[in-house]
């Protein structure tokens, strides 16, 4: 599943509520709940939801430069994730990370668990990072923009290695992301989030073939790679609007070439619905076929 | 207009306890960009793309090679002379954000160069000068008062590119100018690069590792890696029949645009 939108639209803010990640930040008000197997995530204790972080739910995070500590090993922080997890002793924590680390494509494993994290390439932590989100046999995986800090030969292993664990082990992924070449490589299904709201939900090919909403058309429309002949890209006039200054009805109406009257109530989740492809806005008769692949 | 032939440069690492040891980061590079066309610098993070055009702009010194500028040799210009022919060619980073001064309100920013290459200009004809700019990167030139984090993303990135333009260079030299911004954003920030070159015929050395981006706005394409230019001439030709390995790699490893070409593992 891949949660799409420009920064500032609340998407990671989403992934990491789910995680009950940013309590400590200061976020005070959550409402609705989450559930994982029947479980509020919500209800639980910091103990009980300790065993679901990592455990159950595991996170890749952006940027594989600072999420590793750099005055330990990275055989420490993986064995200290480990040892949260897994009741094991010293000698089978250490062959359980040389496994977790193959099973990455790093290898001399043995060697780099001695390593520390500045003598490692940004592709080299990021495989780090999901062989340690990897370590407590998670039935589900949140990564948030787990390519984009990297080169882009180094991007397309990493989303092969992640396509292929994911097969391997049957895992369930959150891909929070503002890319949608990601997306096309990997989600089979798309959320687009638009000032903290969401705006379309749908199969990967329903939103690359038919976007609805007018804001999904509009950002398809940004890339580069659709603009044939050096043509002007289509640009989308304005900005997202603050948290404070969301409007009552459509909060995409100030910059929607389609706004009327229409759009000042407020707009339901699924004000326009076709079998499991859904799109917050009142305009959609007939979704636009945006030419999205480009022969070159 | 500018043209570089056999640059090299060479850095030295270590220092006081490890033994030093030296990265020839950019190795015989030859290229020459004309008015009002874009050259593309393409390549991986430590391909010695930066290092390149810092060199041809004179920012720092190359070991061996040759600058010329409108066929005048400007290699080894110093002081006056240097800061003269660094009014003809400016620079647009990539973070905008850390290139502003947050204590500075950004016409002061965008000002500055107005300081060290006209000194002669009122604080009055520099108002008018900032204004003017800022209107042709399409900020409302009531915000000039504002300091940068009063700005979005996008509106930082158009005061990075007004602050370069305010000293009316031949050559921008851009710098990943649209990596840290959203798809939309940058889609703002391309169509005004766009329009600023048909308006002043303006030549741009555009340094990305996004070969998208490349595609859309570059007219030819210097392919580097490990300090090396491997391959290079027009974006088309080198897009539709890349005579280079690596370029055959780099234009492997670009992103599908749509899930139909997803390949199955």
């Amino acid at each position: 599943m891949g949660l799409v939108g420009e920064s500032g639209c609340g998407k990671t803010l989403t992934a990491q509520s789910i995680l009950r990640l940013g309590e400590h930040q200061g976020i005070i008000k959550t409402s609705g709940d989450i559930q994982l197997h029947g479980k509020s995530l919500f209800a639980m204790s910091e103990k009980q939801l300790r065993k679901v972080r990592g455990g159950q739910i595991a996170m890749i995070f952006q940027e594989p430069m600072t999420a590793l500590n750099p005055v330990f090993s990275i055989g420490s922080q993986m064995l200290e994730v480990i040892d949260l997890h897994l009741d094991l002793n010293h000698n089978d924590a250490k062959l359980h990370a040389i496994q977790l680390l193959e099973d990455v494509g790093l290898q001399d494993a043995e060697h780099l668990l001695q390593q520390y994290p500045d003598a490692l390439s940004g592709g080299m932590r990021q495989r780090v990072l999901i062989a340690m989100a990897m370590s407590g046999n998670p039935e589900y995986i949140i990564a948030d923009e787990p390519t984009t800090a990297l080169d882009v030969s180094v991007q397309k292993r990493i989303i092969a290695l992640l396509r292929k664990l994911q097969q391997d082990k049957g895992l369930g992924m959150l891909l929070v992301t503002h890319d949608f070449g990601l997306v096309a490589e990997m989600c089979d299904d798309v959320v687009v989030m638009y000032a903290g709201e969401v705006v379309e939900s749908g199969a990967v090919m329903d939103i690359f073939d038919h976007p609805a909403h007018p804001y999904t058309q509009a950002l398809m429309g940004c890339r580069p790679e659709v603009a044939k002949g050096g043509r002007a890209l289509t640009v989308i006039e304005g900005q997202v609007p603050a948290p404070g200054e969301w409007s009552q009805g459509c909060r995409f109406a100030k910059r929607c070439p389609y706004a009327d009257l229409d759009c000042q109530q407020p707009v339901a989740a699924n004000a326009w619905q076709d079998d499991k492809h859904t799109a917050r806005c009142v305009h959609v008769q007939k979704p636009a076929n945006i030419e999205a692949k480009t022969p070159c | 207009m500018l043209e570089v032939r056999g640059l090299s440069k060479t850095f030295q690492s270590g220092g006081f306890l490890r033994q030093g040891q030296s990265k020839k980061a950019v190795d015989d590079v030859n290229f020459h960009l004309q008015a009002g066309e874009t050259l593309a610098i393409v390549g991986e993070s430590g391909s010695g793309k930066s290092t390149t055009a810092r060199l041809a702009m004179r920012l720092i010194d190359s070991d061996a090679g040759q600058i010329s500028w409108q066929g005048n040799d400007v290699t080894h210009l110093q002081g006056r002379s240097l800061r003269l022919q660094r009014n003809q060619i400016q620079m647009v980073f990539q973070d905008p954000f850390a290139s502003l001064n947050p204590r500075m309100r950004i016409w002061e920013s965008v000002a500055e160069g107005l300081r060290v290459h006209r000194p002669s200009m009122s604080k009055q004809q520099r108002r008018d000068a900032v204004a003017d700019v800022l209107q042709q990167c399409g900020l409302n030139a009531s915000t000039m008062q504002r300091y940068p984090h009063q700005f979005s993303g996008g509106q930082r990135q158009r005061i990075g590119i007004a602050r370069a333009l305010i000293v009316e260079p031949k050559v921008l030299v851009l710098d990943e100018p649209v990596s840290a911004l959203d798809v939309s954003v940058q889609a703002q920030i391309l169509n005004l690069l766009n329009e600023l070159q048909k308006a002043s015929n303006l030549a741009y050395l555009f340094i990305s590792h996004d070969l998208s981006v490349i595609q859309h706005i570059a007219d030819r394409v210097l392919v580097m890696f490990d300090g090396k230019v491997v391959e290079q001439g027009a974006v088309a030709d080198v897009f539709a029949k890349p005579q280079h390995d690596y370029t055959r790699e780099l234009l492997a490893a670009r992103p599908i645009t749509h899930p139909s070409e997803r390949i199955s593992l």
